[in-house]
């Protein structure tokens, strides 16, 4: 059984010009997603997990260029897509929830109102409908008193109410795909879980392809079938999840499970990743972007990346994986 | 929203009382004796004790300042020495003169000043950023006066494109009926296009020269706030949803943009009322600005006193209407309160 994914992503490259010098923020990233799927997108602060996303989403940086690269969603390349057709998409077919839900709505406009915006623009409710459709949302979302809080302003909500709205908006239009940006991150615990069982929960009811971006691979673990292991830019491993916590093949990959707290290991034992990550505007980067961190260099390791697969949809971009 | 205002409103007496105080201080503490110098240099002393008498300057500062407080309650503000008519109806007749020079300033400003702050914020690095750039540059380098005296020089001594700068209309042409005391306004309800072109023609170089100074801190306001939103969460929020352009940058950026903006709009409008007293003298304006220089020259101390006054009330309802409209704009000023 091959399906179409929902979203491909092949041999994305991102740069960033600054004021000192070119910042090649991602390369050669290339990862799928099925209908239904859910795939983590983990990596440490600065590994190009939020770059991906705004990348595939065309809401880069003024300074952000996408070099090379296709994203094929729904028979087109979202790369190549003008921003017109482009809005078209976003918040319809495609749609994004961040982290910092507070600061992530419009403060001084009422969250009906907000979710009321995105219905009326994609076609997804009459103007005279959007208000109730909005107060539908919210009970889709499980928000207690929805016709009271539809007239709330975020400042008036908790954090995870406000994530709950950042939800509603998100998937008014019932896109195919959702890439949630580190959702849950500012919530307290109990919040995070109620959050991503919702997310969960609502994706499996309409088969919707989610990425979930994270720093948080027990989290990701839980939730997702798949993991996609980013460093410094580059995809270096992917596998589905139970495989990779049972067996991670790159060093890096590796080093991360051991930093990550689970049941199994106790708060003592978890080791940090020494070095960090490299200066991305160097003009002598090595092909490997962990090698300078790494145990198991030798000097294959100067030779182009790989990409090897070392299993049932389990990849590796190593020279000498584990 | 009653709330707010009702509690803005209480702490607007405050600074009113502060007023009254701080004008019967100045004016009593100013150098000159008002009574010698109406008395006229040939004044015998006892003529002058008479007149001191006569104005009540012959009591004790408590005395004086209760019979002022008492003038104020009843609507008196006393009368000017030098005309001898009340200070109340020169002043309520010069009043609609400079709000109206004020507000048609403040409104090209603003009609110029925020269009070009969003643009230039939207389309930044581009021309239209550049432009904005000098004019908000020039704008603060010039000077009210100095514009004022060199668009008199240019547009009516070199150009003779403007009228003579000579007050409010041309002396051939009769005011409109008295129904705002603004001539643009009066003239046009009353149909009287004559007068009202010619009251244009007059307004143009005064209020432009107020306009040019006014708009740089508010394009310059406006670019910046509308930099800083459009850089914020929610419009990534905004644009991830697919929202129209339109929607991203009018219905979300600016009206969070717009908060600031109305900071600066206050504080533009009290610099208008005082840049008034320049710009009503290099044009022979008939408002309160002139008529207080006047005064002030004559240590006619009435209508100085009615002009601070005047002044400070138009600020604390000025910034008393700042703080509702911050209300009206932001939900989280609103229902705090």
């Amino acid at each position: 059984m091959t399906a179409v994914p929902t979203l491909a992503i092949e041999d994305l490259s991102v740069e960033f010009r600054t004021r000192s010098g070119t910042v090649k923020v991602l390369e050669h990233v290339g990862f799928s997603v099925e209908r239904g799927e859910t795939v983590a997108l983990v990596g440490e602060s600065g590994s190009g997990k939020s770059v991906t996303a705004f990348a595939v989403m065309g809401i880069l940086d003024a300074a952000g260029r996408v070099t090379s690269g296709r994203a094929m969603f729904g028979g087109a390349d979202l790369l190549a897509l003008d921003e017109r057709d482009l809005a078209e998409q976003r918040g319809r077919e495609l749609s994004m929830i961040f982290q910092n839900p507070r600061t992530a709505l419009n403060p001084i406009r009422r969250v009906g109102r907000q979710i009321a915006d995105v219905l009326v623009r994609h076609g997804g409710a009459t103007r005279g409908d959007a208000p109730r459709a909005a107060i539908e949302m919210l009970k889709k979302v499980r928000i207690p008193d929805p016709e009271r809080r539809a007239e709330a302003y975020p400042f008036e909500l908790s954090g995870g109410m406000c994530q709950r709205i950042m939800i509603a908006i998100a998937l008014a239009c019932r896109p195919a795909l959702l890439i949630a940006d580190e959702p849950t991150t500012g919530l307290d615990v109990t919040t995070q879980a109620v959050i991503m069982d919702l997310i969960g929960e609502l994706a499996g009811e309409s088969g919707m392809a989610t990425i979930f971006i994270t720093h948080d691979l027990a989290l990701a673990a839980e939730y997702c079938d798949r993991i996609v292991v980013m460093h410094a830019g580059h995809i270096v491993e992917a596998a589905p999840g139970r495989e990779l916590f049972a067996r991670p093949r790159h060093p890096y990959a590796a080093k991360l499970l051991a930093a990550t707290p689970g049941e199994t290991a106790s708060l003592e034992s978890l080791a940090s990743i020494p070095g960090g990550l490299p200066d991305l505007r160097r003009a002598d980067l090595p092909p490997c972007r962990y090698s300078e961190r790494c145990e198991r260099r030798t000097d294959a390791c100067a030779q182009p990346l790989p990409r090897r697969t070392v299993g049932d949809r389990h990849i590796v971009a190593c020279w000498n994986p584990l | 929203m009653l709330n707010l205002l009702l509690s803005r409103l209480a702490t607007a007496i405050p600074s009113i009382v502060g007023v009254v105080v701080v004008t019967f201080m100045l004016t009593r503490l100013l150098p000159g004796d008002p009574a010698a110098y109406f008395a006229g240099l040939a004044a015998s002393p006892q003529a002058v004790a008479e007149i001191r008498t006569k104005l009540g300057l012959d009591k004790s500062l408590p005395e004086q300042f209760v019979a002022y407080v008492g003038d104020l309650l009843s609507g008196n503000l006393g009368n000017s020495l030098s005309t001898g008519q009340p200070v109340v109806t020169e002043i309520a007749t010069r009043l609609p003169a400079s709000a109206e020079l004020t507000l048609a300033a403040l409104l090209l400003a603003v009609f110029i000043a925020i269009p070009l702050g969003v643009l230039a914020a939207v389309k930044q690095g581009t021309w239209i950023d550049h432009v904005c750039r000098v004019v908000t540059t020039a704008g603060v380098s010039l000077p009210v006066f100095f514009t004022g005296l060199l668009f008199a020089y240019v547009f009516y001594y070199l150009l003779q494109w403007a009228p003579a700068p000579t007050g409010r209309l041309d002396v051939f042409l009769s005011p409109p009926q008295h129904i705002t005391g603004f001539y643009l306004i009066d003239s046009a309800l009353t149909g009287n296009s004559e007068t009202f072109w010619g009251a244009l023609r007059q307004l143009a170089l005064p209020a432009i020269s107020m306009a040019i100074f006014s708009l740089a801190p508010l394009a310059r306001m406006t670019r910046g706030s509308m930099l800083a939103v459009l850089g914020s969460d929610f419009i990534r929020t905004a644009r991830a949803s697919g929202l129209a352009p339109r929607t991203v940058v009018f219905t979300y950026a600016f009206r969070n943009a717009v908060l600031p903006v109305i900071t600066v709009l206050g504080m533009v409008f009290s610099f208008l009322l005082g840049a008034n007293v320049l710009v009503e003298t290099v044009f022979a304006w008939p408002g309160v600005g002139l008529y207080a220089v006047n005064a002030l020259i004559t240590s006619d101390y009435a209508p100085v006193q009615g002009f601070v006054l005047t002044m400070a009330v138009l600020y604390v309802a000025l910034n008393l209407a700042i703080d509702l409209l911050y209300g009206l704009v932001d939900p989280r000023i609103r229902l705090d309160s």
